[in-house]
C-alpha cells in the first residue's frame, strides 16, 4: 500500500480527473437549463479530434484547442438545433451525437492521414509553471506537474458555480430547467437560454476532449475517451446536480482511474483487464448506495413550446 | 403493425381502438398525471412513442418515413464520399453490389441482418417501455461470452448443448440488464448512463476471460474460448455460405415479441408504462416490477443477439466478434418505429450497409466506420421527426394551432376531444 499512495497518485488522479470534470460541467449546465445531454461522449471525441486536426495543420497547439473549442460551438449547436429548436427527443438526439461522433472522426482518420485508427503525433500544449507554488515542501510537486491549462480548468470549475448560482444569468437557466412554462411567463426567452446552455454544453465537452488529445497524451485515436462523457454524467448524477459535490465525484474517478493503472504495475496478480473496469464499477457501486433517489431538475426532458 | 395499423373507419371503431390501445390511453389523460405522479423527472420517451404511434397510424405513411429518413442519412453521408476522394457512382455499386450483387453476397448480408435484428428488437422492446436500453452491445457480449463458455465447458449431446447455449446466453444477457434494471426501479438512476457502466464492464469481463492467462482461453486461439462441439454450431440453411439457422431463430423472435407486446396484458401494460407512466401506476401496473421486466426481457433478447453469433458464424466466443451491433441496434429500433416489423425491414438495410462496407473500403476507399455515421445520421433524423411532421401539417393546415397539430390528424375524435379540454402547455 505504501508505494500506492504516493504524491505521483495524486497528480495522475488530478490529470485523470480533469477529462472527467470539464464535461461534468457541460453536462451540468445543460440539464439544469432542461435539456439532457447523453451526448457529451461524442462532443469530447469531436473536439479530441478537431484539436489534434488543427494543430497537425498549423503547428500550434494554442489554435488546435480553439479549434476544439468551435467544433464544442457546432456540435451543441447541433444537439441544440434538434432538441430545442426543433424539440426532438433529447436521448434519442444526444444519442445521434455520440454515434456519429465516435462514426465520423474515425472515418476521417484514414481519409486524412491515411492511416487506420490513430493520428501521428502532433505538439502538446506546453507546460507554463507558477513559480512561488512549487517551491513548496511536498505539495510543491503537485503543483510543479499542474500546466496553464490545468489551472484554468479549475478556475472554469468555479466560473461555472458562480454562474449558474450567484448571477442573474445563472438563475435564468436553472429557471428554464426547473419550469420552462413559470420562467417564460416570468419574461425568460427559454429557447434562446436552453440553446445558449447546450451550446456551453458541447464547448465544455470538447475542452475535455480536447483535454486527452493535445494535453495528456499527443494524438488522436479511435474512441479515445473510452466513457468519460458517461462517467462524467454519473459525476454529475452523484453530485446530485450541484457543482462542488460533482467535481468532488470527478475527482474520486481520477483516483479510480489512476489506482488501476498503478496497480496494474504493483500487483501482478490482479488481472488487469478487470482493473480497467474498476472507474465503471464504481459508478454503478455509488449509485446503488451512495446516493439518495436521483432527482434532477424537474423540466429536464421536457421540450418547452409556447402555448 | 398491429393495434395501429387500420386507420379508424367508423367513429364506434375508432372509440374502440382508442380504449384498447394504451398510447391513445394515455394521450386522452393528458401529461397532467405523468407530472404530478411521475417521481422520475427524466421521462423523456412518451412523446416519441406517441410520436411513433401516429406516424404509423397508417402502412404508407410509415413506409414513407422509413424510405425518407434513410434517403436524409445517405444524401447527408455524401460530403464523406467527396471528402474520400471517391465517386458517387463507384460508391453505389460497390456498397449494393457487395451487398446484394450475387446469391452470396446475399446470404453474407442475411448473415449480417441476424444480430442487428435481434440486438434491434432487444431496444425496441426497452423503448416500448419508455427505457433506454443503451447497453445492448455489452448485454451481447456478455451473451456471447456465456454461451461460448458453456458451448465449451459442458458435457451434453450436441442438440441439447445447443439450445442449453441459447438459453445459457438469454440469462447471461439478462443478467448484464439486471443491475441497470434495479438501480433503475429502486434509486431512479437513468438507464443509460447505467447500461454505458455495464458496457465497459461487459468489454472489461470478455476480455478477462479469454485473456492468456483468462480462466476460458482456448489452448490453440487467442481471445477466445474452446470451439464448441460438432454438431453444437447452428445449422448452415444456405449451402457453400455462411448463413445459418440464427435467422429462423431471429424470424422468430420477431413473431414473439410482436405477440406479447401486442397480444398480451402483460405487453399491453409494458406499452402502457411506455406511453405514461402516471395512467399505468393510475391502473394498477407495477411500474418496478414492469420496468425490470422490460429491461430483463431487453438483455435477454441481447445476450441472443450474441449466442446466436457466437453459435452460428464462429463456432466459439471471440472477444471482439461485434462490431458494434448493440449500437447499431439503436438506429435499427429507431429507424423501424419500434415496430418489430419494421426492424426487420430496417435490419435489412443495416445489414447491407454492414456487408457493402467491406466491398466499399475496398474499392471506393471509404471506412467501415462510415456505417456509424449512416447510423447516428438516421438517429438524428429520427429526432428530428416529430419537429418536420409538424412543419410538415402546418403547411398543410396554417391556421390550426400547434397543439392541436401535435395531437395529430390520425387522433380518434373521442381523444381529439380530451386532448383540447386539457391544460395548455
Amino acid at each position: 500500500m505504501s508505494h500506492l499512495l504516493t504524491i505521483s497518485l495524486v497528480i495522475s488522479a488530478l490529470h485523470l480527473a480533469l477529462p472527467i470534470l470539464m464535461p461534468m460541467l457541460g453536462g451540468l449546465i445543460s440539464e439544469r437549463s432542461g435539456v439532457m445531454n447523453i451526448g457529451l461522449e461524442g462532443m469530447m471525441l469531436i473536439g479530441a479530434f478537431s484539436a489534434v486536426l488543427v494543430t497537425y495543420f498549423t503547428g500550434s497547439p494554442w489554435l488546435g484547442l480553439v479549434g476544439a473549442l468551435c467544433s464544442g460551438v457546432l456540435s451543441g449547436s447541433a444537439l441544440a438545433l434538434m432538441t430545442v429548436t426543433l424539440r426532438g427527443d433529447q436521448v434519442v438526439a444526444s444519442a445521434a451525437i455520440n454515434l456519429i461522433g465516435a462514426g465520423l472522426t474515425a472515418a476521417l482518420i484514414p481519409v486524412i492521414w491515411d492511416i487506420d485508427g490513430l493520428t501521428p503525433s502532433v505538439a502538446k500544449i506546453p507546460s507554463i509553471h507558477v513559480p512561488f507554488l512549487e517551491d513548496l515542501p511536498a505539495v510543491g510537486r503537485i503543483f510543479r506537474s499542474l500546466s496553464l491549462v490545468d489551472y484554468i480548468c479549475f478556475a472554469l470549475v468555479f466560473l461555472v458555480w458562480w454562474v449558474l448560482f450567484r448571477t442573474d444569468a445563472g438563475l435564468r437557466i436553472r429557471a428554464c430547467g426547473e419550469s420552462a412554462e413559470s420562467a417564460d411567463v416570468a419574461g425568460i426567452a427559454v429557447v434562446r437560454t436552453r440553446f445558449f446552455a447546450v451550446v456551453s454544453s458541447g464547448v465544455f465537452g470538447a475542452l475535455g476532449g480536447a483535454y486527452l488529445s493535445i494535453v495528456t497524451l499527443d494524438m488522436f485515436q479511435a474512441s479515445m475517451t473510452q466513457g468519460r462523457g458517461f462517467l462524467a454524467l454519473a459525476a454529475m448524477v452523484f453530485g446530485k446536480w450541484r457543482v462542488w459535490p460533482g467535481a468532488l465525484a470527478c475527482i474520486a474517478f481520477g483516483f479510480a482511474d489512476a489506482i488501476a493503472l498503478r496497480a496494474q504495475i504493483l500487483w501482478r496478480g490482479i488481472p488487469h483487464e478487470l482493473l480497467i473496469a474498476l472507474p465503471y464499477v464504481l459508478a454503478l457501486f455509488a449509485l446503488a448506495t451512495f446516493v439518495g433517489r436521483a432527482s434532477g431538475p424537474a423540466g429536464v426532458g421536457k421540450p418547452f413550446t409556447r402555448a | 403493425m398491429t393495434i395501429d395499423t387500420t386507420a379508424p373507419t367508423s367513429d364506434l371503431a375508432s372509440r374502440r381502438q382508442t380504449r384498447m390501445d394504451p398510447v391513445a390511453m394515455a394521450d386522452a389523460m393528458g401529461t397532467a398525471g405523468d407530472e404530478t405522479r411521475s417521481p422520475a423527472p427524466q421521462q423523456v420517451m412518451p412523446r416519441l412513442i406517441a410520436h411513433f404511434h401516429r406516424a404509423s397510424g397508417h402502412f404508407g405513411g410509415q413506409v414513407l418515413t422509413f424510405i425518407l429518413t434513410i434517403a436524409a442519412a445517405l444524401v447527408a453521408s455524401v460530403p464523406m464520399i467527396w471528402l474520400a476522394g471517391s465517386d458517387l457512382w463507384l460508391t453505389t455499386t460497390a456498397l449494393f453490389g457487395g451487398a446484394l450483387g450475387s446469391g452470396p453476397a446475399i446470404a453474407e448480408t442475411m448473415v449480417q441482418m441476424i444480430p442487428l435484428l435481434i440486438a434491434g428488437l432487444a431496444v425496441a422492446v426497452a423503448f416500448h417501455a419508455s427505457l433506454f436500453n443503451i447497453g445492448v452491445e455489452g448485454q451481447l457480449l456478455f451473451g456471447g461470452l456465456v454461451a461460448g463458455i458453456v458451448g465449451a465447458t459442458v458435457n451434453l449431446p450436441p442438440v441439447l448443448l445447443m439450445i442449453a447455449c441459447i438459453l445459457a446466453g438469454m440469462i447471461g444477457g439478462a443478467l448484464f440488464a439486471l443491475i441497470p434494471a434495479l438501480l433503475k426501479a429502486y434509486r431512479g438512476a437513468h438507464e443509460v448512463v447505467t447500461t454505458i457502466m455495464m458496457n465497459f464492464v461487459a468489454v472489461a469481463v470478455s476480455e478477462y476471460a479469454v485473456a492468456p492467462s483468462g480462466p476460458f482461453v482456448a489452448s490453440d486461439q487467442p481471445s477466445a474460448t474452446d470451439r464448441v462441439p460438432e454438431g453444437t454450431q447452428l445449422p448452415i440453411i444456405w449451402d457453400g455460405t455462411r448463413l445459418h439457422a440464427g435467422l429462423l431463430v431471429a424470424l422468430a423472435a420477431v413473431a414473439i415479441v410482436t405477440w406479447v407486446l401486442y397480444r398480451t396484458p402483460i405487453g399491453f401494460r409494458l406499452r402502457l408504462m411506455g406511453a405514461n407512466q402516471g395512467a399505468a401506476r393510475a391502473s394498477g401496473v407495477s411500474i418496478e416490477r414492469m420496468t425490470i421486466l422490460a429491461l430483463l426481457a431487453s438483455g435477454a433478447l441481447g445476450g441472443l443477439a450474441g449466442a446466436v453469433q457466437v453459435l452460428g458464424v464462429y463456432g466459439r466466443f471471440y472477444s471482439a466478434f461485434s462490431p458494434g451491433y448493440g449500437f447499431d441496434a439503436i438506429a435499427v429500433a429507431l429507424l423501424g418505429a419500434l415496430s418489430p416489423i419494421g426492424v426487420v425491414a430496417s435490419g435489412f438495410f443495416f445489414a447491407v450497409l454492414h456487408a457493402g462496407s467491406v466491398p466499399l473500403q475496398a474499392i471506393a476507399g471509404i471506412s467501415r466506420e462510415m456505417v456509424g455515421v449512416v447510423s447516428g445520421l438516421v438517429v438524428a433524423f429520427v429526432a428530428a421527426q416529430p419537429a418536420m411532421l409538424r412543419l410538415w401539417s402546418g403547411w398543410r393546415k396554417p391556421a390550426v394551432d400547434d397543439r392541436a397539430i401535435e395531437t395529430g390528424a390520425e387522433t380518434p375524435p373521442a381523444a381529439e376531444k380530451t386532448a383540447s379540454m386539457e391544460m395548455p402547455s
